[in-house]
């Protein structure tokens, strides 16, 4: 009898002496070993599954780095690639178009909150949707149809026209991006500090040179967030395509996020090495904005700490 | 302010703003008015190319019966619901608790793991595509609600980990010092003191989430396959395809999609957009 008494104790103080130390790690558990057998154990995986030649059913074959060379010879993939480059240089087009309706709803008056929302619904939108919405938009035969045959284009379709198709998806693409980079940007005015500017135009700085030399270092927090997001959602365009071309009109539409699944996933064959090598080549693409962001968040923490 | 408010500049620009912001409003939404029209034709209008014109009959709530009578659609609403709801309690109830531990106790590997979650939280799908695939298949979970909601807890605790971090964060870390000196133990420090003090960021959270999962295109066509399991905007992709000129019924079917998120966001509007603009207003 004293002697449970003794261990119950005991084991109670040894848990007092490393709460401390141990509370952190049964928190983290169950997030983390999620995080670890879905996100992080898949990436290494893929960049291994990446030098196999493998159906997804048959026993795979080691081939070490022949999926990357066959890439290196492959046209769609640099018509993908050439595409997303397309994508990110387009799309950064949704920053300065954000900031200027920002700009310009950036005033009180009756019902401007409702107006902003408004402004705002693209991007609570399913991109599949607005994808439905502009293949229909674009169609010959549907809403743009009338003001085709207005310009003397009747029957053009921009989805059909290898040399355009991409820009027609981009355009849509760009559409939510554009409402999201208003948003930021919204916030970010919205928490300008007032007596900087007050001082600023009592020393004249009017228009151009006001908003270059104190708005806007002030935004870059803003300007920062939606060069993230832009960045990424850029290199995120599957559901487009997927949507609206479904890379066609002869692959001219593919991008790399596409190209990926149509190699590992349809019915052109499910070449799971060589998909995995496409994933790669995007990860790695990716990978330098993502240490980029942790940098900065680095130093922010080594700041605030 | 910036720019200076209207109501200081002289009467004629006033006018013209007032002028101004409706007409951009309407140039901006004009795909959307576009698909909100076509819903209410009949076939007699599309085929006659009507588009933009007044609609000769009113049919929204016949085409949207059409929909639902002749199309999976109720059922893929249900799925969406099935794999939404799930996925905003998992993932905001274990952030929670991951936000709690990397915010309040030091110890050597936590900016390395904060860091690990904000990482593989940018990753692109493609990479973990096959992988998760497999796995699922392994654990017999392909073409499963469940299997999808698996992936959505485990995948969106990378985002909301950033969040709830960030915000347990800039709490005064005093009230967790008095506490543990009235020898509160960490658990109920958490569920007593975190919890009740993180109802805001559980809402912008829960909202966010509810969007991005509702909207999930990309692993409802990795992870599923059949009818029976498959979301709103899988669905709305296969009628697509089906329908290639009944665009009244297709755009019926688009703005039934988007009924949820847009009532999500029209009743959270504030927190909707304090969490997605995480960040924008501090360093």
């Amino acid at each position: 009898m004293p002697d449970s008494t003794q261990i119950t104790y005991r084991k109670s103080s040894w848990w007092k002496l490393n709460q401390q130390r141990l509370t952190p790690w049964i928190f983290l558990f169950p997030g983390l070993l999620l995080f670890l057998v879905y996100v992080i154990w898949p990436i290494f995986n893929s960049l291994y599954i990446s030098l196999l030649q493998w159906d997804g059913l048959s026993p795979a074959i080691y081939v070490g780095l022949s999926n990357y060379i066959e890439l290196l010879d492959d046209e769609y993939f640099y018509i993908s690639l050439m595409n997303n480059l397309k994508w990110l240089i387009l799309f950064m087009l949704a920053v300065p178009i954000g900031l200027g309706l920002a700009i310009f709803l950036n005033q009180t008056i009756f019902g401007i909150r409702l107006i902003k929302s408004l402004f705002f619904f693209p991007f609570v939108i399913s991109q599949v949707v607005i994808g439905i919405i502009f293949s229909w938009f674009y169609n010959p035969r549907g809403v743009i149809g009338p003001f085709l045959d207005k310009l003397g284009l009747s029957n053009y379709a921009i989805l059909a026209d290898e040399n355009f198709a991409t820009y027609g998806i981009i355009f849509a693409g760009i559409y939510p991006q554009i409402a999201y980079c208003m948003i930021l940007y919204l916030t970010g005015l919205n928490n300008l500090n007032t007596d900087q500017i007050e001082a600023g135009r009592m020393d004249g700085a009017k228009g151009f040179s006001l908003f270059k030399n104190i708005i806007l270092p002030q935004l870059k927090p803003a300007t920062f967030l939606a060069i993230v997001v832009t960045v990424i959602g850029s290199l995120r365009s599957f559901d487009m395509v997927a949507i609206m071309t479904q890379g066609g009109p002869y692959g001219s539409t593919n991008v790399l996020a596409y190209y990926m699944f149509e190699t590992a996933l349809s019915e052109y064959g499910y070449r799971m090495g060589y998909g995995s090598a496409i994933a790669a080549v995007l990860f790695t693409i990716m990978m330098f904005y993502i240490l980029f962001f942790i940098y900065r968040m680095y130093q922010s923490e080594k700041k605030g700490l | 302010m910036f720019p200076i408010p209207i109501q200081k500049r002289p009467l004629i620009n006033r006018i013209s703003y007032k002028i101004l912001v409706p007409v951009s409003l309407f140039i901006w939404l004009i795909p959307l008015i576009g698909i909100m029209l076509t819903s209410i034709r009949g076939l007699g209008d599309i085929t006659a190319g009507n588009y933009w014109g007044i609609p000769s009959e009113f049919l929204l709530f016949s085409n949207i019966k059409d929909v639902f009578q002749n199309t999976p659609m109720l059922s893929y609403i249900i799925n969406s619901f099935k794999i939404t709801i799930p996925t905003v309690i998992g993932a905001v109830a274990i952030s929670c608790m991951t936000g709690f531990a990397l915010a309040s106790y030091k110890f050597k590997a936590n900016l390395f793991i904060f860091f690990t979650f904000i990482a593989g939280n940018f990753v692109p799908f493609q990479i973990l595509m096959i992988p998760v695939r497999d796995l699922t298949f392994q654990m017999g979970l392909y073409d499963t609600v469940t299997g999808l909601v698996l992936f959505h807890v485990a995948f969106q605790t990378g985002f909301c980990t950033l969040f709830m971090r960030n915000f347990i964060k800039a709490l005064p870390n005093e009230l967790f010092e008095a506490a543990r000196i009235d020898g509160t133990s960490e658990f109920n420090i958490f569920l007593k003191i975190v919890v009740p003090l993180t109802r805001p960021a559980i809402a912008a959270l829960s909202v966010l989430i509810f969007t991005f999962i509702w909207n999930d295109f990309f692993w409802a066509t990795v992870l599923i396959q059949g009818q029976h399991a498959m979301p709103i905007t899988a669905g709305l992709k296969s009628l697509n395809g089906q329908w290639v000129t009944v665009y009244h019924l297709l755009s019926a079917g688009s703005i039934i999609a988007a009924v949820p998120p847009v009532i999500m966001f029209f009743l959270m509007q504030k927190h909707f957009i304090a969490g997605l603009t995480l960040g924008a207003s501090k360093g």
